[in-house]
């Protein structure tokens, strides 16, 4: 009785020191978004993990059946080719990317109407996908938009094939659509990057005679390739699971049902849950794959360079944050 | 002649064309979806089945915005998106910068464990995980709720905890000391102390969660199926798919409507917008 009187006492004080009050501040403060995290995050991807290896719908019984569905993902062409189709997301990134840094470069410096120019290039990032879709399907559609302004340019319409059908151009229609919207925003990305570097080294490399497309090489290139490989892998992660342009736009009609489509369409009309689970954690591993070869690459890229004050920066800011 | 002006030489004005040619090019791509769009939408039924899409319409006609308005049910859908914006916003904050509070400013065991759960929550792509989450929504009873897909939204909000942490790291903590020695609790230094100099930070991450939100039609689509009372505004364009489907003029400008108050914020937040952007992407 007595000693259970002193340990509420002991508790009573110890939530009045500093490390108890800590504890009770940090237990109010993080229970929900954890709570959230969990409920909303890790508990459906341990489930997901789980449905893919059962034959099951969203009601009714559940039929386990190993590791059916995975060997399934990789034999049935049907899921495997939409895998490939990422390849045309992936080059399309690149190219956007290309854009977008070269564009950067050009509004860095003194432009006249930089501001104007940036901001009707970044706007198409703030649209909506379904306004987006409504957008692409009326601009591709037979003799609209994407046609007419061909015609100006001597084209003719009898020779130009149908946008979204024909199977040997769409899925680069799509892709296009997907370029259109964040060139923009890779573009003020890299702004951002460029704007970080000392503007001294510019002045250096003026009185020392260097040309624009010098700059770029010497001084743009080298200090903003952290991002620059970043975005890079950012992309390819994010070809792999494209998802907006076919879903919006066809539907996923004609072979352009990229992997993501393909794994909604599973899920949702002929709710073979098991198998979309499968198809998810497969895609899952390799993203994960892919981000563990990214912290690696920076980890041994970027190590020899003690002088190179960007990256070093952001790594002193990685190594306080993790 | 002025002799004193800069020389003008080949290379140079070369240089100088390829420069604007790129840049007007480039704006002319991003810009011709949406003109097209726009001049649609200007014209009535008629002119529309009469003309070219690029030729410009004879005379300006308003019809279609209003036409779209009553057909896609989009006061529902505007009411919807505000209740929606405003507690995801309000609940987002609060709970972000409380998490990054206590990450940031506490030494404790599971610190870094904490970190990386977050951090692995945004390698998962959000759709991919919808077919269970789904099961869940359903358990819990959060389907076709607003306030379900409110808790949703705030559940899944990762990257404004990143935006949060950065900033959290600029501000020293003689700042908490100085509230301690005041006698301050932890609450109360969060509370008046450092969530006032979070303000550019919550306004950046608050303009780029809310377009995100105001935008976001998967989730929408899928746990709001209740099209008539809970549609947003991105999803409300869903009404024209399927029969009325080749009515562009009506379409373009049900489009155009969904896109005016990212406009609006755009033009009167683009500073915030690009910060945010690339703050963001620095969270490795």
């Amino acid at each position: 009785m007595e000693e259970n009187i002193k340990k509420k006492l002991d508790l009573k004080t110890y939530f009045h020191t500093t490390k108890g009050r800590q504890l009770v501040t940090l237990i109010c403060f993080s229970f929900v978004p954890l709570l959230l995290l969990i409920v909303f995050t890790y508990y459906p991807f341990v489930q997901m993990v789980g449905f893919s290896f059962f034959k099951m719908k969203y009601i009714g019984a559940k039929e386990f059946v190993g590791w059916k569905n995975f060997v399934k993902v990789f034999s049935e062409p049907e899921y495997f080719s939409s895998l490939k189709l990422s390849f045309f997301y992936m080059a399309g990134s690149l190219l956007q990317l290309a854009i977008a840094l070269y564009l950067a470069t050009i509004l860095s410096f003194k432009v006249k109407g930089g501001n104007v120019f940036k901001g009707f290039m970044f706007f198409p990032f703030l649209i909506n996908g379904i306004a987006v879709g409504f957008i692409f399907k009326f601009f591709f559609t037979r003799g609209f938009v994407f046609d007419t302004v061909l015609g100006w340019c001597g084209f003719d319409l009898e020779n130009l094939p149908y946008w979204l059908r024909d199977q040997s151009i769409n899925n680069w229609s799509l892709v296009g659509t997907s370029v259109w919207r964040y060139f923009g925003q890779n573009m003020v990305l890299f702004i951002g990057a460029i704007m970080s570097v000392d503007a001294n080294l510019y002045e250096a490399a003026m009185l020392d005679g260097c040309n624009r497309f010098q700059q770029f090489i010497h001084i743009i290139l080298p200090n903003i390739r952290t991002v620059l490989v970043l975005n890079v892998i950012l992309s390819i992660t994010g070809s792999l699971s494209a998802f907006e342009p076919p879903y919006v736009i066809t539907s996923g009609a004609n072979g352009t049902a990229t992997y993501f489509v393909k794994m909604h369409e599973v899920a949702h009309t002929s709710q073979k849950v098991g198998q979309a689970s499968a198809m998810a954690v497969v895609l899952l591993v390799i993203i994960i794959f892919a981000t563990v070869l990214q912290k690696l690459f920076f980890k041994y890229a970027f190590k020899n360079v003690e002088d190179d004050s960007y990256s070093a920066k952001r790594r002193n800011r990685r190594r306080r944050a993790f | 002649m002025n002799k004193r002006k800069k020389k003008i030489t080949p290379a140079r004005a070369a240089s100088g064309f390829v420069k604007y040619f790129s840049l007007t090019f480039f704006a002319f791509i991003a810009l011709l979806p949406l003109v097209s769009v726009l001049i649609t939408a200007l014209k009535n039924n008629e002119e529309y089945a009469s003309t070219n899409v690029m030729s410009l319409p004879s005379k300006i006609n308003f019809a279609n915005f209003a036409d779209a308005f009553t057909t896609a049910n989009m006061g529902r859908a505007f009411i919807n998106s505000t209740i929606i914006l405003v507690f995801v916003l309000l609940i987002s904050t609060l709970l972000g910068t409380q998490i990054a509070y206590v990450l940031n400013r506490f030494k404790f065991k599971g610190n870094a464990a904490i970190r990386n759960l977050f951090l692995f929550a945004t390698l998962i792509p959000g759709i991919a995980m919808q077919v269970s989450v789904y099961e869940i929504m359903t358990n819990l009873g959060l389907i076709n709720k607003l306030y379900g897909y409110i808790i949703l939204m705030c559940g899944t909000d990762v990257i404004s905890i990143y935006v949060y942490l950065q900033y959290f790291e600029n501000l020293p903590t003689s700042l908490d000391e100085s509230g301690v020695i005041d006698g301050a609790g932890y609450f109360r230094i969060y509370r008046s102390i450092l969530l006032p100099l979070l303000k550019p930070a919550i306004v950046t991450s608050c303009i780029l969660k809310g377009v995100g939100t105001y935008n976001e039609y998967y989730c929408a689509n899928l746990y709001l199926q209740d099209k008539k009372n809970y549609s947003t505004v991105a999803t409300s364009l869903y009404t024209f798919v399927g029969p009325l489907g080749s009515q562009y003029n009506m379409i373009c400008a049900g489009v155009i409507i969904s896109l005016l108050p990212a406009l609006i914020v755009f033009l009167v937040c683009q500073k915030q917008i690009y910060a945010g952007l690339t703050a963001g992407s620095v969270k490795g």
